[in-house]
């Protein structure tokens, strides 16, 4: 419980105080390369998940983290395509790059049951974060209407992410 | 021996012998992540439309294993229904999208 508790918090924290720290609001072309990244650093998280799971619950989980957050990132390139924004890296994008590179490195040192309750405690808290993130940050900051709507549709995605994550937390115990 | 052109026709013609005839459409939505109407009364016969508004690929799966149909993201999908029953499905890919769908003989 604490691990899970403290994972959670370490996610949400990194993220809020990588916002907090540009201290001016992120512009659209920041807001797209953040969000694009949060979906790469997922899939990335999820074909680890693959390589290592012996689990069909998480592998199916896996699964979907990649097809959907393959789902949105193309839809995300497509517009940003449509509306001729450079995705702009920034202090946020990189620190969500970093922690995610550590923590596939953590989860690379696990293995079996072990490897698998990290990985969902994980995906629950790094999905709770990126969800507070588009509520609080993205969202309200994204000027394009179609920019604000495309997150709003990552939001309910990922809330049901968050919402399976947790199922399958659960069902590990 | 038919010829090429044929095959789809007859196809058709056979599939339509075995199904009752004038069998109502009844369309049910996949829009982020919910499906509505949630609750859903048929007739063995109707025709169920899935219209999946998302971009993301959903699944209407029987619990019962009756019929498990996929649809694309941004696509319509339609299953003929073929048994009586109260059936309980959900998306594999999305397990928190449940439904009911109820069919009378």
């Amino acid at each position: 419980m604490f691990v899970r508790l403290s994972a959670a918090i370490a996610a949400v924290s990194l993220l809020g105080s990588a916002a907090l720290a540009q201290g001016a609001k992120p512009t659209d072309p920041q807001i797209a390369h953040i969000a694009y990244t949060a979906g790469v650093i997922d899939i990335a998280a999820a074909k680890q998940a693959l390589t290592k799971t012996g689990n069909k619950d998480i592998k199916a989980f896996a699964e979907d983290m990649v097809r959907d957050h393959e789902a949105v990132n193309k839809q995300a390139l497509d517009l940003v395509k449509k509306l001729k924004v450079t995705p702009e890296d920034n202090d946020t994008s990189r620190t969500l790059s970093k922690n995610a590179a550590d923590k596939l490195a953590e989860l690379g040192k696990l293995k079996g049951a072990e490897f698998d309750k990290a990985y969902v405690a994980n995906e629950v808290a790094y999905h709770k974060a990126v969800d507070s993130a588009l509520e609080t940050t993205l969202i309200p900051n994204a000027s394009n209407a179609e920019l604000k709507s495309l997150l709003q549709t990552g939001l309910k995605i990922f809330q049901g992410h968050e919402q399976h994550a947790e199922h399958v937390a659960a069902s590990l115990k | 021996m038919l010829p090429r052109w044929m095959f789809p026709v007859v196809a058709a013609l056979m599939l339509g012998a075995s199904v009752p005839a004038h069998g109502a459409t009844i369309q049910i939505t996949m829009e982020n992540l919910v499906i509505a109407p949630a609750e859903v009364s048929a007739k063995v016969g109707d025709t169920i439309e899935w219209v999946n508004r998302d971009i993301l690929a959903h699944t209407a799966t029987a619990r019962n294993g009756d019929w498990d149909v996929t649809m694309p993201p941004k696509k319509t999908v339609t299953l003929v229904l073929q048994k009586a029953g109260t059936i309980e499905y959900y998306c594999r890919f999305h397990p928190n999208m449940k439904a009911t769908l109820t069919v009378a003989p």
